[in-house]
């Protein structure tokens, strides 16, 4: 139990840091939202001193840390001079759609890798290995932004698949199960773009933990024992190579995450990507800090979820 | 199976060729990148023939002029009686070959119509020219990036191996932090605050410092690692002992040892970054038209009836997979050298 606690004190002073971070650089920066009105002559600089004073912008840096603090304990993350709403809620929404795109494929990518990963180790050197090594190395070749686009040119020239957002115009009318339907299909492109573009890094390190594992003394003489070939890799071999994978799992949300961010603004997908991109160009701040922030907490918690399953899989770490 | 070193050594030649071509982008591309010709916008690539309608066969290649459709302003047919023969070391549009010397021949042409092999985008501007140039900014990019990545990761790294102490602690708790955070929503954050409407030149420097600063830590954790098992040598020691000072014992017996890491995490930085500002560009946060780069030509594909009709705008993303192959190729050598390296001593 001190193992958890250790790393999920590791996770919160992680995340205080990113967020003293984050409003060191928001002081570095030259300008800000209301520069623009300050070339508007019907804007006054008394009503733009006054909106600074308001948004307290004016103030050192410190100053806004603890503002931000205290709104961040009320549910409020700061505010939107944009949408001039409180960002927490903005956010959450968006959130929410990345979320569900983030873990959708994160599952599915390790649900094929796994597999993959093993059966190619199974069958190290013969063709089925080679199809699925042969299969990642191109795939790793052609970069994220390539993959998106084509496969979005590939769904509007065939007109299957729906291109755009989340759901269909007049979704909220339909029934309720043509309502999940229609999501459903929204999913396919952007989780297809995503779970492609992660695969050949899983199946790479699947299939060398387990070949590694496979080379093992224990695993040998289990053969020897006459210990069936199925059970062999799923409960010894993979078990073995269980350490370095549960880590990976932990990276792999954060290069989801990143990845999706990119091809949520391809696929028009309403989650926090287009919602930060948007944020940035009209340089309001109190969105994009906490749009970094909460992807850093995902990224955060998905290492924990992996140090939990760690300590879950690995009795050493619980004996420690 | 190649050996190893046989297969690093066709892998480099691989990348110096295709560096060389886009290095030299100005003599390979026909036109200049930012030429437009506003009565031929979206006129897709002009195949390359040898062989005309009544069967005829000629030495020299060439395309058929194209001209629009009747009643349409974006559809083109191919002029059959029109021939464009291609020619080599044309002279045409005057650029700077490697950014210095002034020169006008290019390695091919046409005459007097304009040849457009990849066709050309929204403008009329000639897309084979423009990936080509897109190529010069989006590569440099990348290696500028990566450069300042290792720059920073060595300084730091090895100062906070070698030294230890609080300045190893801070170095690393920091490095830390910048893991943790999703580095492209990092690199958006850090682009928030900059400028956005400002010329290629300084644009350009943004990116190329806003991506290398941030990519720091990683280099830093590894050099660390070496530094941190080269102060125990043996030779180390020695000139330790020797009172040699602590710059002249990271300088000529720590940095030397750390090059084989350094060079591996080039080959896997540099396709990492020039894929950043890819993204950037493409995203309109990075180099801004009418400058040409491998993100702002795709960025067009973000409007639905390009992406329905002008299949060739996707010719850019095309331009970058040999690129990618090379750096991954040479990153797995360099890694299995490194690991074969680890198993003999």
């Amino acid at each position: 139990m001190r193992y958890l606690l250790r790393r999920f004190l590791h996770a919160a002073i992680l995340l205080a840091g990113a967020s003293v971070l984050a409003f060191l650089f928001t002081s570095l920066a030259p300008g800000n939202y209301f520069d623009e009105m300050r070339l508007n002559p019907q804007i006054s600089s008394e009503t733009l001193r006054a909106l600074k004073a308001h948004y307290d912008i004016d103030k050192p840096l410190a100053v806004r840390y603890a503002v931000w603090l205290k709104s961040l304990a009320n549910g409020e993350m700061g505010y939107s001079f944009a949408y001039n709403a409180p960002v927490e809620p903005l956010l959450l929404v968006r959130a929410r759609n990345t979320l569900l795109l983030t873990i959708t494929s994160t599952l599915l990518a390790w649900f094929i890798a796994l597999p993959l990963g093993v059966w190619s180790a199974q069958y190290s050197g013969r063709w089925v290995d080679r199809v699925v090594t042969g299969a990642s190395a191109l795939l790793l070749v052609i970069p994220d932004i390539a993959l998106g686009l084509g496969l979005l040119i590939f769904a509007v020239r065939t007109r299957w698949l729906p291109t755009g957002g989340m759901v269909s115009v007049g979704s909220e009318a339909m029934p309720f199960a043509a309502q999940w339907w229609d999501l459903l299909r929204h999913m396919i492109l952007p989780v297809a773009i995503l779970v492609l573009g992660a695969q050949p890094v899983l199946v790479r390190h699947v299939r060398s933990a387990v070949a590694e594992a496979l080379e093992e003394g224990f695993v040998r003489a289990a053969a020897a024992h006459g210990i069936p070939r199925r059970r062999l890799l799923w409960r010894y071999a993979l078990r073995a190579a269980a350490n370095p994978l549960i880590s990976l799992f932990g990276f792999s949300i954060g290069v989801l995450l990143s990845g999706s961010l990119l091809v949520e603004v391809i696929t028009s997908w309403p989650g926090l990507g287009p919602f930060l991109l948007e944020a940035i160009l009209a340089r309001d701040l109190y969105v994009v800090i906490g749009g970094v922030l909460l992807s850093t907490v995902f990224l955060v918690g998905g290492n924990f979820i992996a140090d939990v399953l760690l300590f879950w899989a690995d009795p050493r770490i619980r004996t420690e | 199976m190649k050996s190893a070193p046989q297969r690093q050594r066709v892998i480099v030649t691989l990348l110096v060729l295709l560096h060389g071509i886009v290095l030299v982008g100005g003599f390979v591309a026909p036109y200049d990148p930012v030429r437009q010709d506003r009565d031929r916008p979206y006129a897709p690539p002009a195949g390359i023939h040898f062989a005309d309608g009544q069967g005829k066969f000629h030495l020299r290649p060439f395309v058929y002029a194209q001209r629009l459709r009747e009643g349409s302003f974006d559809q083109y047919e191919d002029d059959h009686s029109k021939l464009i023969p291609l020619k080599f070391f044309v002279s045409g549009a005057s650029y700077r070959l490697l950014g210095v010397i002034p020169a006008k021949v290019h390695l091919f042409g046409a005459d007097e119509e304009t040849a457009n092999l990849l066709g050309t985008d929204g403008y009329g501007r000639d897309l084979f020219s423009r990936i080509i140039h897109g190529g010069q900014i989006s590569l440099f990019a990348g290696l500028l990036a990566a450069g300042v990545s290792l720059l920073v990761g060595t300084i730091v790294g090895s100062a906070s191996g070698y030294l230890g102490g609080w300045t190893d602690s801070i170095a690393m708790r920091l490095a830390e932090l910048c893991l943790a955070l999703p580095w492209l929503y990092l690199l958006f954050g850090v682009r928030a605050f900059l400028p956005l409407l400002v010329s290629p030149v300084k644009a350009f420097l943004i990116v190329v410092t806003t991506i290398g600063v941030l990519g720091w830590a990683r280099p830093a954790r590894l050099v660390r690692g070496v530094a941190l098992s080269a102060k125990e040598r043996d030779f180390v020691r020695a000139a330790q002992g020797f009172g040699a000072s602590n710059s002249y014992i990271l300088r000529r017996h720590i940095l030397p040892q750390t090059k084989s890491v350094i060079l591996t995490q080039a080959a896997i930085l540099i396709p990492q970054y020039i894929l950043a500002e890819v993204t950037l560009s493409f995203l309109g946060l990075g180099i801004p038209e009418p400058a040409p780069s491998w993100g702002n030509l795709l960025s067009s594909l973000q409007q639905y009836s390009v992406l329905s009709s002008y299949w060739w705008m996707y010719l850019p993303a095309m331009a970058m997979v040999p690129f990618f192959f090379g750096y991954l190729a040479l990153s797995s050598t360099l890694q299995e050298g490194r690991r074969a390296a680890k198993i003999d001593s």
